[in-house]
Parts: structure tokens; sequence; C-alpha cells
């Protein structure tokens, strides 16, 4: 994490402020918790990676915040705010102007944000004359710019191809254009690189980071690609079974991980320079959301858990920079594994 | 082992390579080639030419006995075709395999054909799509054993098919259930036991961990290494993702376009790539260590299998082509210095056969200023 960015998330008023989220899906066997209790900060211009899992909750997360949550799962409590004000609770209209305008979304895979129908210059100038004042001259002309800002060469000519004429990773430039189109503050990207051949996700990553930068916007990442993360987050979210495991500045996280399914996580990972004979294996799978475990989630799995695991459900709490929900750090919150160093709010 | 059937016409005397041990398996020049024209009608009517698509061109590579043979590249540059021509699911189009010295090609029909079938197993990346959702599990299991009579009597297969289980990691209950009851890596599990049933020498392993997530993948990475060690199993391992193929290959082979453009021993290959792509593909790996390094992603995308670039297809993308590369067809050779025993690095490019790729010790420097991007 840059200083700045450091500085950053401590002082200034977070641009997005999830509280308590809690999304059921009513079945006729009972409600489903999906995501239950999330909180959650992110500051202007700051990048917070959600990893995870498939299955944690990051995609339901993401949806809730932009409001596309799919009946019947449906927002139960907790508060979602953008700049200070409430948008969990706003009508569908009021929510569709908050979308495309200031907050942008970016989906695994392109083709569902785009239209085969028309050219992608149609939709980009559709999109930014919903949003922004703009004549169609000046719409197309900005539609052109954004092309060549997203790496799309000779915009002047691909502007009025269809999406089926782009590759994927081309595609993938294109819902980046629509997404920013409008200057929006916050980005919400659902696996952006994940359809996509290494190459092209190097390319799609120092787009993205680089957009951040000049525009000084928000993004809310969701990958399960934690090498994504580490090259793109100032701070990450590890979800486990619908809750944040463990959230905190990108290194510290990755490299000094609390939670023992970080720890497990991250060593399950292989990677181009280490020689080990075996990965850390965590056994057994996440569970299912109709089965999910008294107390701690992670409990069958962990081969720390103790007897409080088992019954009691444990919160996020400071642990030195982080804040993980384990009871192994119950007492933790200023003791000896707290490093001396400002608390990071999340 | 290699002499078995010495005798037959289609025999071909085993190779020892450098490091003594015996090839099991060895492509050599293969290639495939598929006829993707739109049908003929229209294709008449609109006047359009036939169009052939050359998934694989020019392959060669053997695999040691006990060895795993990692191929990494991008999408469509043709590992899945050559899994499938190596088990035998579609024809070559030209080259030969060999399998413990017998063409495999000659053995595809008949008795000899099905005990050569019986030894080289598929697992696919897609375990769901590959198993029968209507069969219990323990039949899934069964029934390479039953195919090939391996044993007789329910008795004996009930309890071949529970020490497989057991192998894998699940449990004897297990058999009783349908594949829908079981989360991905469990499934993956079982194309595993049904691969091992049929006792087989020779793995194929086409991307068996790109569907699961990292934690499932690295239970199934371990299970597999048990399983070489435990069983002497030789492994032709394919994979997008270079981490993975990193962790189980002793070597490894990278595509670009249909064609091994370099193979070499693990170590080798990732500590001192050679060809301009494979320094690129490990320089896009995105950096757990978080070095903070400024990488410059190679532009451009890998070019229509279609209508692939002359000369060298890697050209429009590299930082070192010349008039040479652009006209002529870059061959596998052995680059000079680095045939350490069992490493014997190959490498097709004209930069690194003129000694002007710059040695660079790692990927990166060249990244920058790359100078034509494809505006397809
Ligand atoms: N049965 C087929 N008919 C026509 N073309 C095919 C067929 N199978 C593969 N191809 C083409 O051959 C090329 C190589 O395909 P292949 O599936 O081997 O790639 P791959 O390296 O496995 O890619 P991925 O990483 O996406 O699995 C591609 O251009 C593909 O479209
Ligand atoms: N429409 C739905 N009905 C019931 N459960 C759902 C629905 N959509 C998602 N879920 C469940 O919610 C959990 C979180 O899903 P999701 O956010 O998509 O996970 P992720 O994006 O982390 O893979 C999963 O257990 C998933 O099965
Ligand atoms: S709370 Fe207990 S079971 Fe949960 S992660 Fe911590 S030690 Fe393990
Ligand atoms: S042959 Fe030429 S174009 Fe191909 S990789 Fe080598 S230097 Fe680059
Ligand atoms: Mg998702
Ligand atoms: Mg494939």
């Amino acid at each position: 994490m840059s200083a700045a960015a450091e500085r950053a998330a401590e002082t200034r008023p977070a641009l997005l402020d999830v509280r308590n989220l809690r999304i059921e899906f009513p079945t006729r066997r009972g409600t489903l918790v999906a995501i239950d209790g999330v909180s959650f900060s992110i500051a202007p211009g700051e990048v917070l990676g959600v990893v995870g899992e498939s299955g944690a909750g990051k995609s339901l997360t993401g949806a809730a915040i932009i409001g596309l949550l799919e009946p019947p799962g449906r927002i139960a409590s907790g508060e979602i705010r953008l700049d200070g004000r409430r948008i969990d609770d706003l009508p569908y209209d009021a929510m569709r102007k908050i979308r495309g305008r200031r907050i942008g979304a970016i989906f695994q895979d392109p083709l569902t944000s785009l239209n085969p129908l028309y050219s992608i210059g149609s939709q980009l100038t559709e999109t930014i004359r919903t949003h922004l004042d703009m004549s169609e001259g000046a719409a197309r002309a900005r539609a052109i710019d954004l092309l060549r800002e997203v790496g799309i060469p000779s915009p002047e000519r691909r502007i009025d191809h269809f999406p089926h004429q782009f590759s994927g990773g081309m595609r993938q430039r294109v819902v980046i254009a629509l997404a920013i189109c409008a200057n929006p503050q916050l980005i919400i990207a659902d696996e952006p690189t994940t359809a996509l051949d290494v190459s092209i996700q190097a390319q799609i990553i120092s787009l993205l980071k680089r957009l951040c930068r000049d525009h000084g916007t928000a993004v809310m990442l969701v990958t399960h690609d934690m090498g994504v993360i580490a090259e793109t987050a100032d701070r990450v979210a590890v979800m486990y079974a619908g809750r944040i495991a463990e959230i905190g500045p990108v290194a510290e996280v990755i490299h000094a991980p609390k939670h023992p399914y970080t720890v497990g996580l991250m060593g399950s990972i292989p990677s181009i320079v280490d020689d080990r004979e075996r990965l850390v294996q965590i056994d057994g799978a996440m569970p299912r959301l109709n089965a999910i475990p008294r107390g701690c989630a992670f409990n069958p799995r962990c081969a720390r858990a103790f007897d409080r695991c088992r019954s009691e459900r444990p919160e996020l709490v400071d642990v030195g920079v982080v804040r993980a929900a384990c009871w192994l750090y119950a007492d933790a919150g200023a003791n000896a594994h707290a490093q001396p160093r400002a608390g990071v709010a999340t | 082992m290699s002499g078995r059937g010495a005798g037959g016409a289609a025999a071909v005397p085993a190779r020892a390579t450098v490091a003594g041990a015996v090839e099991l398996v060895r492509a050599e020049r293969i290639g495939k080639t598929f006829d993707v024209s739109a049908p003929w009608l229209t294709r008449t009517l609109g006047r359009q030419p036939r169009l052939l698509l050359r998934a694989v061109d020019d392959v060669t590579f053997g695999i040691r006995r006990g060895e795993t043979l990692g191929l990494v590249g991008e999408s469509g540059c043709g590992k899945s075709t050559v899994a499938r021509l190596v088990v035998g699911l579609y024809q070559l189009t030209s080259g030969t395999i060999t399998y413990d010295g017998k063409n495999i090609d000659a053995l595809a029909s008949g008795r000899a054909g099905r005990v050569l079938r019986r030894r080289l197993q598929m697992i696919f990346q897609d375990p769901y799509a590959s198993l029968n959702p209507r069969w219990r599990v323990a039949d899934i299991v069964a029934e390479p054993i039953r195919a090939h009579r391996l044993l007789r009597g329910r008795r004996a297969v009930h309890a071949r098919v529970d020490a497989l289980l057991a192998q894998v990691g699940l449990a004897a209950a297990d058999g009783a259930r349908y594949p829908h009851q079981f989360s991905g890596g469990q499934r993956q599990r079982i194309s595993i036991a049904r691969a091992l049933a049929s006792e087989p020498e020779f793995l194929v392993c086409d991307e068996p961990t790109s569907a699961l997530d990292v934690s499932v993948q690295a239970q199934v990475l371990n299970l597999m290494r048990d399983l070489q060690r435990e069983l002497g199993l030789t492994y032709l391992f394919i994979s997008h993702n270079l981490a993975v193929v990193h962790h189980i290959a002793d070597r490894v082979g990278v595509m670009y376009l249909g064609r091994i453009v370099e193979i070499a021993g693990k170590r080798q290959l990732f500590a001192a790539p050679r060809h301009p792509y494979t320094r690129m593909l490990l320089d896009a790996i995105p950096d757990l260590e978080l070095t903070g390094k400024a990488r410059t992603p190679v532009a451009g995308e890998v070019p229509s299998p279609l209508d692939p670039p002359p000369g060298c297809a890697f050209h429009p993308r590299c930082p070192l082509a010349d008039d040479r590369c652009r006209r002529e067809v870059p061959l596998l050779k052995s680059v000079p210095g680095t045939s350490g025993a069992g490493e014997g690095g190959e490498v097709a490019c004209h930069a690194v056969e003129e000694g002007r790729d710059g040695r660079a010790a790692k990927g990166g420097g060249e990244g920058r200023g790359v100078a034509s991007v494809r505006a397809g």
C-alpha cells in the first residue's frame, strides 16, 4: 500500500461503507443466510481486494452494493452508504441513476455487459448521454477518447464494430470503458480477469491500476486470484462462508496472515519461486449454506480449533494492523500481537 | 520393461536419454489439422474457400517413465489437442506417437489396442461432464475394471473399488452416491479413481485443477504427487497456470499457436527462460512477492490460428523480431550450454540461435517498446 493511500484510508471519510450486511434467500425449507454480518469500507481512490473460494459470497456482496441482487435474494439487514448517503433502500429508478453514474460495474464475462445487437459506439454514447448532459457528437467524441484510453487501437474505426468482432480481452476493455464513461467514484469489478489469458490479464490489471490512479476511482476488486490482489489492491478482505475472516493491508495479509484460514489459503497457492514438495492442505471443503457449522464456520477444517470455536461465533477484532475473526486473537486487541502502528480503519 | 513387444512391426528402439531413463512416450513431429470450413453449400454459393485450422503443428517431445511433462500456453494454443492425440481420441494428421516403443496408431484397434488403452488414461478439466450423472460412483469407478476384465467376481471388484476410493481420499460409503452429490474437488477425485482403476502407467491430465478453488487444487495436486510416487505413474500435465505447472512438472513445454516454442527442465525454464514468449508469460504472472515491480505487459494478443502470421508466429508481438523472423519458421534447436543432466533445453527462436537475444537471465527488460500492436 502506498503511503499516500494508507494515509487516505485513515483520514478521509469512507466513500463506500458497508455495515452488518446480511443477505438471505428464503426457500421452502427455511431461510438461507448467504452473507452474514459483513462490514467494510473503501476510501476514495482505494482498491479493496475481496478474495475467497467460490460460494464465499464475494459476488453477492458486490451485487448488493450496485443494487443488482436477484430475487428471491434480499438484503435482510444492514446498511450500505455511498458518500454518507444510504443506497441500499433506494427505489429501483434512483438506484439505476447511481449505477453507471457513480458506481461502475465490470463482470467476469464481458458479454453479459454488452448487447450483441448494437455497435459498441452506440452502447457507449447511450450510456454517456444517460448520465452526462452531452450532445450526440460530443458523446461520440468522448466514446472514442475512452476507447483510446482503455487501449483499443484505431478507436475511430473500431467504435462502429459489434461486440462479436472483438476478442475476449478487447471486449473486457470495452466493458471497462463503459464502466468509467461517466467518471464514477467507485467501480465494482467482479472477477474482471478470470476469463482471460495471463498475458491479457496483465494488460487489464495494469489498465485498471492506471485508470484508478489517473481518475482517483475507488475499486472493489473481487477475485479468487491472490496474485491479482497482490499486484493491485491496497487492502484485502478474505471471505469465508458469507463472512469476512480477515481484512487488512495487502502486504500484511499476504505475508503475515493471522486467521488460520488465510494462513492455509496462502500456503495452498503454488508459486514459481518456491520448490515445495507439497502444498499446504486445508482438508475438507467450505460448508454449504444450509450446513454452516455453529461457532466459527471454519472450525471443522481448522487445526487450531478449540472448544470455544465450536460454540461461539468470533467477530472481527484488531490484530495489529489487520482485523481477524478468530478466537485465537480474542484478547489481542491491544496486546503482544499488535504492532505499534496506528490501526487502519476497516 | 521397454523390451516388451519388441517384435511388433511398429517397434521402434526405445530412446535412452542423457539421464539414462527410458522414454515411455514419444511424439515425433505430430500435427493435427481441423477442417473448419463452412458447410459445402454455403461455401459454394458464397465462394468461400475451404478453411483448415492447424491446431497442432510439428510438435515433438518425449516423456520419460516416472516423469511429469508439463505443457503450458494460452487458450487455443493446442494443449488439449495434443492431449487428445496422445490418448488416441483424435487421429494424427501427421507425425507419429510411440508408447513404450510401439506406434499407437498401429495399435488403435483390436486386442493390442485395448491393452494400450488400459495403460493410458485421461483426466479432464470438467469432472462433471466426464462422469455419468446417472451412475453411482462405485459403478463409475468399477467400469474400467469390468471393461478390461481385470478382476473376477463382484466381491473382488467391490474390494478394489473401496481401495481406489480410499486411495483418492474418499470413503467407501461415497460409492453409493451420485456425482452431483459431490463438490468439484471430490468429483475430480472420483475421475482420478476411475482413471486409476485400469491400473494405468501413464495419465494425461488436461487442466485437472483449473475449475477448482486454490485450496481444493492443493488437495488434488498433493494427491497426484502422492499417487505418482506410490504407483510410479508418468504424467502429461496440461495447464494454462504456470505456477501449477512449476509445482508439478519435471520438464515443461511452452506452446504458442500450435507449436512448442521452448521445452526444458523446470528449473532451467523458470530460472532462465530463453524464448521471448516464455519470458513474456513469466513476466505476466501476478507477483505474490509484492516487489512492486512496474511491469510492462507485452502488447497484443494471440493471433487467429486460422490466419497465423508467416515465419515465426510470435513475430507481431516480439521485441526481437527481424526480417528473417517474418519469413522463416524457427525450428526447435537445443541451446548450447544448457543441456545439463536431464535439463536439455530446446528453443525455437532465430534470435536465440543467432545469439542476439541478449541472454538476459530473466524476462523483462525487453518488454518495453514492443513494436507492433495487432490492430486486428
Ligand atoms: N474439434 C475441433 N474442430 C475444430 N477446431 C478445433 C477442434 N478442437 C480444437 N480446435 C481448434 O484448435 C485450436 C487448439 O485448440 P485446443 O482446444 O487444443 O486449445 P487449448 O490450448 O487446449 O486451449 P484452452 O486453454 O482454451 O483449453 C483452437 O484454435 C481450437 O479452436
Ligand atoms: N439465487 C440464489 N439462491 C440461493 N443461493 C444463492 C443464490 N445466489 C447465490 N447463492 C449462494 O450464496 C452464496 C454466495 O454466492 P456468491 O456471492 O455468488 O459467491 P462467490 O461470488 O464468492 O463465488 C453461495 O453459497 C451461493 O450458492
Ligand atoms: S475461531 Fe477457532 S476454529 Fe475459527 S479459525 Fe480461529 S482457531 Fe480456528
Ligand atoms: S524467431 Fe524472431 S519473432 Fe520469433 S520469437 Fe524469436 S526473435 Fe521473436
Ligand atoms: Mg462470484
Ligand atoms: Mg484446453
